[in-house]
């Protein structure tokens, strides 16, 4: 087992998880790569993201305008904005041809807003493109523990 | 019934009045109990688009009113819904939301019925002697009529024709399944959530246009000039129209009311590059009426009680109690049509729709409050009286200004003469 990989792995989500926890979205919307795409699917078992319905299916620009809009204060379902405390765990190395490496790992995911608190699990799969002594993003999906379900509202990004 | 007494001292009657209704129709559990019978078992429900159910074997489950029922096409390609119970100790016989089987098999004791319901099979039945006819044991069946692609069910058996039952709304639903684009309209998946609220607070606000500058100001920022100039259709000239039934329409987009129609006009800009990749394969006037098609219909068609064709995809509500409301948005592709397309389709939605959308969440953000400020007062009314002013006879009902309350007005109308039957 890369454990050193391991390590630059899971360093590099728990920093990209506490900057979504904490709002720091700039540095998060820098993170990625070009063309990456940030996908969170219905069907957990889904591998064709383009040609099927998600739940968020979100490309470079779509990335910005979802920034956008859960700073904008124009949203009445974001103001006041939700709060997340999310811990990752059980990192994974998938694949590594060297130049893009496939982490997967849990999430736990818990939201707070206006007197309900909220709990969403997911696995998240990553595939990251080696940039220096760090990574990029290429791609996140967030399978949901029960995407198939009828979910509530998420106002913000898991 | 008429002179039952409900909450407040008023009767189920006077709880309707023309211009508005009472809160309790939000709040009253017992006004709850009585609409799952009243209504959802005493009207036309819709169950399921015809591709949601493309073979023999395929099918869906669901629910009309709080009764579990299964939609499923035979081996002959007829439709059944059936109540999803076992004629032996009621378990249901079929689980998962959408799928393809040969028989219903009861996982209880194995009982097993066919496609169309009947039983066929009864493990060990020596015990029952000659107690037990399978043949008057089959999967309890509801009526069940189609139109457009729109498979409805009743349990009431001898209520008029579904054809008559939507009456003027036929030709909006005929217009609606042109955005296939040429190609049959396909059900390519949906956004399932829920929100704390009343059933009818979500069946009002699909033919509410007064609400979209405001609650969707952040997707309009979000959007090109063009369609956000497009969707800036409060004062604009569209209309909504009473159609009869509880059924109603409202017109945000005129110029998007027949998607066949003005196939000639500029193609907008944020469909230049689809139409570009589109030429590839496509002669240019079906280019057109794709790219057309792709954007959606420009109106929301009303159908009571629980489905909506709302501009380019299918909005179905399901009461779970009276506080709360399950909803599915439903996203049309085009059946055999352009990848492309339907992509583009499949974006748009994702755009707007669903728990991570632009647009719903701010809904249901709304919704909720109109629930938990419904808690407030101990006598209050909900005005439904926007547009009365304005309002005209039409052949096919009353109309009036995009942002009336005519559609909710019509809506009610219905609530209260299936209630107070």
């Amino acid at each position: 087992m890369n454990i050193e990989l391991l390590n630059q792995a899971s360093a590099f989500i728990s920093q990209e998880a506490d900057m979504l926890d904490h709002g720091e979205y700039p540095e998060w919307l820098a993170l990625w790569e070009e063309k990456g795409l940030y996908i969170v699917p219905i069907n957990p078992d889904e591998t064709d993201f383009a040609n099927t319905l998600n739940y968020a299916c979100d490309d470079a620009k779509m990335r910005n305008l979802r920034v956008a809009r859960l700073g904008s204060g124009e949203s009445i379902s974001t103001s006041p904005a939700p709060r997340t405390i999310r811990s990752v765990s059980r990192f994974r190395i998938l694949a590594d041809d060297g130049k893009t490496v496939t982490v997967r790992c849990a999430q736990n995911l818990r939201e707070f807003r206006k007197e309900i608190q909220k709990h969403y699990t997911a696995n998240l799969t990553y595939t990251l493109v080696r940039d220096g002594d760090s990574f990029r993003i290429q791609q996140k999906v967030v399978r949901l523990l029960n995407s198939s379900d009828a979910l509530q509202c998420i106002g913000y990004i898991p | 019934m008429t002179s039952q007494a409900t909450s407040k001292g008023h009767t189920l009657a006077d709880l309707v009045q023309h211009d508005r209704v009472h809160t309790s129709l939000y709040t009253d559990p017992a006004i709850f109990e009585t609409e799952m019978d009243k209504v959802f078992a005493n009207t036309w429900v819709w169950v399921a688009h015809t591709s949601e159910i493309p073979e023999a074997g395929s099918y869906k489950t669901g629910y009309i009113g709080r009764q579990p029922v299964v939609t499923v096409r035979d081996r002959k390609q007829q439709v059944h819904v059936l109540l999803n119970r076992c004629r032996h100790r009621a378990a249901t016989v079929c689980e998962g939301h959408k799928g393809k089987t040969n028989s219903f098999v009861c996982p209880y004791h194995g009982w097993s019925y066919s496609l169309d319901g009947a039983l066929r099979g009864v493990p060990s039945p020596e015990s029952y002697g000659d107690l037990l006819d399978k043949a008057d044991y089959p999967l309890v069946k509801l009526r069940v009529e189609e139109y457009a692609g729109m498979i409805f069910a009743t349990f009431k058996d001898d209520i008029e024709p579904l054809v008559d039952f939507l009456g003027p709304a036929k030709k909006w639903m005929d217009l609606f399944m042109k955005q296939g684009g040429g190609f049959p309209v396909k059900v390519g998946g949906e956004h399932r959530f829920r929100f704390p609220g009343n059933w009818k607070i979500q069946l009002e606000n699909t033919t509410d246009a007064y609400h979209f500058p405001l609650v969707h100001k952040s997707f309009l920022s979000s959007v090109d000039k063009q369609t956000e100039e497009m969707l800036d259709f409060v004062e604009g000239p569209g209309f909504v129209e009473d159609l009869g039934n509880g059924h109603s329409v409202m017109v945000m987009i005129p110029d998007l009311v027949d998607l066949e129609a003005n196939l000639d006009a500029p193609i907008p800009e944020r469909f230049a590059a689809l139409a570009e990749e589109l030429r590839a394969d496509y002669p240019e006037d079906q280019v057109r009426r794709i790219v057309r098609a792709v954007g959606g219909s420009g109106f929301n068609l009303n159908i009571f009680p629980n489905i909506a064709c709302s501009m380019a995809f299918f909005r179905v509500l399901r009461p779970v109690s009276v506080t709360e409301t399950e909803i599915h948005h439903a996203v049309i592709t085009m059946d055999g049509g352009p990848e492309a397309g339907n992509r583009a389709r499949l974006r748009m939605h994702e755009h707007f729709q669903g728990p991570m959308g632009f647009g719903t969440p701010d809904d249901s953000e709304a919704w909720e409050r109109v629930q938990k400020g419904s808690n407030a007062g101990t006598d209050q009314w909900i005005l439904l009286n926007r547009g009365l002013a304005k309002e005209q006879e039409t052949a096919d009902g009353r109309r009036s200004d995009v942002s009336a309350e005519t559609g909710m007005r019509a809506a009610y109308r219905q609530w209260k003469k299936l209630m107070t039957a």
